[in-house]
């Protein structure tokens, strides 16, 4: 089930282990049948920790969603809630719980688990509501850092970058350090930690305070990790915005991938069998779970786009002539070896079939001449061509009133590529933006403003240029079939983040000094020392392990670029990529909008 | 899907896939294009056996997975569901009357006597016993703190044992110095629910004009409390706060975004009068201004036309009645309606187009593009026509268009304009080669064939030939080019 965790450098599966075991515990507390009430949002990263069967064993007999009104007369002892602790919810759990019949016997108990933390507020808010007394335990689970592949690890909380670089509500930072505690705990002590940003610059101090408040979490295990690199999220505004074109990176573009599942539209798959069900197609979304225990997924997944389809061809190939197999198969035993591999055939065959339909879904797309048309205009402003200026096609867009979260993220994009946009040009986009969309969007763009993405250039210095350079950010000979550079994930830009990394590891940050001053916050080095019995003493050839931590989101194309930096030979250096949340530029942008809607209750 | 097209004949060439032959099966297996047909025609063969893989409900959602058990386990209940739905409908609505109280938080009754309840009693009880000592991985807090003491706890301690979820008595700090001090120890600490607790508490035992003050001096701790504020709704605290800060700009915002709050128009107006005045910079007051203007203008357009829809005399409304009210739509869709409903009003009228034009500053560009697509949806072609014709000072007439005439063909095309109107446009496109995409596109023959005579290229117009009606007027016409 958790065999992909696995499967990396660094083994996450004691990092789940550790999670189950702490819910385990919280569900023993709470003696007796019970019944848990979802936050919904909270269902997709539990799937991830543990499966229905592990709740069952501990006598979980009904599951529901969390819903005002009155809750299902479950003959349960205890229900618990399990929940983000937001103000919202506590409204939900507050009418549940008034609405139960004192009446009923016997009489159910309360409990509430708070995912990630226990807040005071909202006990505060179910005291105001006179409800607080009925629960019996009020606890709180730390799903800080979820894993979600071998090589990848999230903490899922969407509003992270909102919070730090709008609120300047540093929580989530508070978490980030204290999930990186559990994995030292886990994982042994992290002798080296780099970073950029000035929210790297709090966790960095954060990890160090914890550490000499807690001198008993001083560990005797063998570190794994060699470094850690803590990169803020606005040192690299660019990169979300622009559209990924990996294959994982489309899928989560078009359809969006949520707890590493997705759903794609059910006409490109058919029933399962042939003959049943006849011609009326299934009408409900198709469910796919989508990570590295995937064979053919964990080979294509990192790919530019237009490298899947002859990847997909030559497996197809591959696979037909395993079954023409059959044919040569005589003997009792070439058949009986031939049947023994059936389910691994059969699994192959599947797994083909959904990609090659998911394939074709994007293809569908990515052919398009909108498609064609807005990367153009992107992959313009990212080789540092006509920024200055009005764009055509934005304008374009925005009287053919296409969705606004495109037009923000192109003209946050173009805003980026140019160090900010000349006050005329920005008067003109915004006056357009509200005239078409709506005169309350002036909030949305405010808060854009105030993040950084979109903002008139000061001084009238555009640093881009340098940083695009010296970084060598564009390429132009881009081989997306064979790369030979972390740029083919945008064909032909280099995720700056990325480069970052890959600069850090070789030759150093020293080489580019000038650059790093030129992106915001600071950048720094801190050491932790270790007991002389636990360092390492390196193998030759053996390499190091660095562990990235994105403050504020990271998206499925700079991970591809990093596990490319790890595949590559004589690279020296593997990754394993931590994040406040995985996202894109399109979920970004809606994390930083405005809610224009009264809240649904 | 780099910048230059990529070769798409050759990009998904490598994936049709024609090698599949199954010499058994029928014929047309040998034809397949690509590899999911092939896959396809494998499932006979292997399908009758899944019990070596996960079991996948059709959605995809593994077997025993959570959410597939909440469905699942939910639905074994499908009677209590339905109860459920029925109270749920009635508990929405008497639940937006539950009341958000915004101010008077009573913290220190929360923090103080916790340790009496049962309950904690309990759990700290079920807890001693078990072995402390887990050293290795320290996942949870240990185990020895959940017991609450109330001894004296420096502000320090009390901040940490906050963050570690614990409860504590904040009433000891009296002193301003003490209450500062517990503050500063909060911020240091970056947890913004301790944060937030501590500045609860100051909120409710210090007065304002002390709590802005030192505030001001503390930038975190300031970002959380108005965070805080616009979370809880405290609106009035929050704009004293910003009106002390001076954040002029942001306490204009602040305000503004109340309006999304007020359902009622009428009332949603009055406020955005107000919000005129707020400090705003420059570029959003005259926004703000357009933002009142227009409701302004849509309530007194929605009242006349609900009123003319309802008599059932305009022609107009019977035919295409409205599908919306025009209350709080974008200003471009507000044109839109007003050239699709209110094309021919004098410009005194508060509802017709060129007054919207005038007042809101509309650029030419906008207006064209706008009033086309509402009168090609009318099928209006005369309008038009109107609307792309200028005079010049000599009384000559041209045919102008700001947005290209190449969009122009797009939206008559869109809206199904017949070919004798739309190939009069496709005629003016400026760009040869689009004018020949577009007009090939749309089957504009006489345009094709006049750009083809123009560009003197024989083999095109041969080549086009066959395109055209056999017999046809046009086949006629490219001949006689031909021919001479």
């Amino acid at each position: 089930m958790a065999a992909h965790l696995s499967s990396g450098r660094v083994n996450l599966t004691a990092l789940r282990e550790a999670g189950r075991r702490e819910l385990r515990e919280f569900l023993d507390k709470c003696a007796g049948s019970k019944a848990i009430v979802w936050d919904e949002y909270l269902t997709g990263p539990f799937g991830l920790i543990a499966q229905y069967s592990l709740l069952k064993e501990h006598e979980v007999e009904k599951m529901f969603t969390l819903k005002p009104g009155r809750l299902p007369p479950a003959d349960v002892k205890n229900i618990i809630f399990f929940v983000r602790p937001k103000l919202e919810l506590m409204d939900i759990i507050t009418d549940n719980v008034l609405r139960e019949d004192r009446g009923r016997s016997p009489q159910r108990d309360f409990h509430i688990l708070f995912v990630p933390r226990r807040s005071l507020l909202c006990e505060q808010w179910l005291k105001e509501q006179g409800v607080l007394g009925s629960f019996i335990h009020r606890e709180q689970y730390s799903l800080d850092l979820i894993p979600f592949d071998g090589d990848l690890l999230s903490m899922e909380s969407e509003s992270a970058f909102k919070e730090c670089y709008l609120e300047s509500d540093q929580t989530s930072l508070y978490h980030a350090a204290k999930g990186l505690m559990t994995l030292q705990a886990l994982y042994g002590t992290i002798p080296q930690i780099f970073g950029k940003g000035d929210c790297a610059r709090h966790v960095a101090n954060m990890m160090i305070r914890m550490k000499r408040e807690f001198p008993g979490s001083q560990n005797s295990i063998f570190p794994v990790f060699d470094t850690l690199l803590l990169l803020d999220r606005n040192v690299d505004l660019l990169t979300p915005l622009a559209t990924q074109l990996t294959y994982e990176g489309l899928i989560d573009e078009i359809y969006g991938i949520q707890n590493t599942y997705v759903k794609l539209p059910p006409e490109k798959f058919a029933p399962k069998k042939q003959g049943e069900g006849g011609k009326d197609l299934p009408t409900e979304p198709k469910k796919l779970q989508l990570n590295s225990a995937e064979e053919l997924y964990a080979e294509i997944r990192d790919k530019n786009f237009n490298a899947v389809g002859s990847v997909l061809s030559k497996k197809a190939k591959i696979i037909s002539a395993a079954f023409e197999e059959r044919h040569h198969a005589k003997t009792v035993g070439e058949i009986k070896q031939f049947v023994s591999q059936l389910p691994h055939m059969q699994a192959a065959r599947s797994s083909l079939a959904n990609h090659t339909s998911i394939a074709e879904l994007i293809k569908d797309i990515t052919t398009s001449e909108d498609f064609f048309d807005n990367l153009t205009v992107e992959q313009e402003f990212m080789s540092g061509i006509d920024t200055d200026k009005v764009n055509n096609y934005i304008e374009d867009c925005i009287a053919q009133k296409h969705p606004l979260i495109k037009i923000l993220r192109l003209v946050c994009l173009q805003s980026v590529c140019n160090s900010g946009l000349k006050q005329k040009v920005l008067d003109y986009y915004k006056r357009e933006i509200l005239q078409t969309y709506g005169y309350e969007h002036i909030l949305t763009l405010n808060n854009l403003e105030k993040a950084g993405l979109l903002k008139p250039q000061t001084g009238g210095r555009n640093n881009y240029p340098t940083i695009r350079k010296t970084l060598r950010l564009w390429m132009d000979d881009v081989n997306e079939q064979n790369p030979n550079d972390i740029s083919y994930v945008y064909s032909g830009y280099a995720p700056l983040s990325v480069r970052l990394a890959q600069l850090l590891a070789r030759p150093g940050w020293r080489s580019i000094e000038e650059v790093l001053k030129m992106l915001p916050g600071p950048h720094f080095e801190e050491r932790q020392q270790l007991p002389t019995g636990l360092q390492k003493k390196r193998q030759h050839g053996e390499n190091r392990v660095t562990l990235v931590f994105f403050l504020g989101g990271v998206t499925y194309a700079e991970i591809a670029a990093l596990r490319f930096l790890s595949q590559m030979e004589d690279g020296g250096t593997e990754y394993v990529i931590a994040t406040t949340k995985l996202i894109n530029g399109t979920t970004w942008i809606k994390s930083l909008m405005e809610k224009l809607e009264p809240a649904p209750f | 899907m780099s910048r230059v097209r990529a070769d798409e004949e050759e990009y998904w060439h490598s994936s049709k896939f024609r090698a599949f032959t199954f010499d058994d099966e029928d014929d047309e297996l040998s034809q397949l294009k690509e590899s999911k047909r092939a896959v396809n025609s494998l499932r006979d063969i292997v399908d009758d056996d899944d019990d070596d893989l996960e079991r996948v409900s059709w959605s995809g959602e593994p077997v025993g997975s959570i959410s597939w058990s909440i469905k699942e386990t939910a639905s074994g209940s499908t009677s209590s569901l339905d109860g459920r739905d029925s109270s749920l409908q009635k508990g929405s609505s008497s639940y937006a009357a539950l009341p958000k109280q915004a101010s008077s938080y009573s913290l220190s009754s929360l923090f103080k006597g916790r340790n009496k309840l049962p309950s904690f009693q309990s759990l700290s009880d079920a807890l001693t016993d078990t072995g402390v000592k887990n050293y290795a991985p320290e996942l949870r807090r240990p185990r020895a703190e959940y017991k609450d003491y109330s001894s004296d706890w420096s502000p320090k301690d009390t901040v940490r044992r906050m963050q570690r979820g614990k409860v504590c008595s904040l009433e000891r700090f009296r002193s301003l110095q003490d209450k500062l001090v517990l503050l500063d120890e909060a911020v240091a600490g970056h947890d913004g629910n301790v944060i937030t607790a501590v500045l609860i508490f100051l909120k409710r035992t210090l007065r304002r004009e002390i709590l802005f003050r030192e505030l001001e001096v503390r930038q975190v701790a300031l970002c959380h409390l108005i965070h805080f504020l616009r979370e809880m709704g405290e609106q009035k605290f929050l704009l004293d706060l910003l009106r002390f800060l001076d954040r002029t700009e942001e306490l204009a915002l602040s305000q503004y975004r109340e309006h999304l709050n007020i359902q009622d128009v009428e009332k949603r107006r009055e406020f955005l009068k107000g919000c005129i005045g707020l400090p705003f910079s420059a570029e959003d007051t005259s926004h703000i201004q357009d933002h009142y203007t227009l409701l302004e203008r849509q309530i007194i357009i929605e009242a006349n036309d609900r009123h003319l829809e309802m008599a059932g005399q305009s022609e107009l409304f019977r035919k295409y009645p409205r599908k919306a009210s025009i209350l709080n739509m974008p200003l471009v869709t507000t044109l839109f309606y007003s050239c699709f409903y209110h094309y021919t009003e004098a410009e005194g009228m508060f509802s017709s187009p060129t007054n919207l034009k005038k007042t809101f500053k509309i650029p030419d560009k906008q207006y064209v593009l706008t009033a086309l697509a509402a009168r090609a949806k009318l099928r209006a072609w005369g309008d038009v026509d109107a609307l792309l014709t200028t005079k010049n000072w000599l009384g000559y007439t041209k045919k102008k268009a700001p947005i290209g005439f190449h969009r122009v063909v797009e939206i008559l095309q869109r809206n199904s304009a017949p070919v004798q109107v739309l190939q009069e446009y496709v005629r003016l496109v400026e760009d040869v080669e689009t004018r020949l995409n577009l007009a090939t596109k749309y089957k504009c023959h006489d345009v094709v064939i006049e750009t083809y005579r123009d560009l003197k290229d024989r083999i095109q117009l041969t080549a086009y030939k066959c395109k055209v009606e056999r017999g046809s007027a046009e086949e006629e016409k490219i001949n006689s080019i031909l021919n001479n």
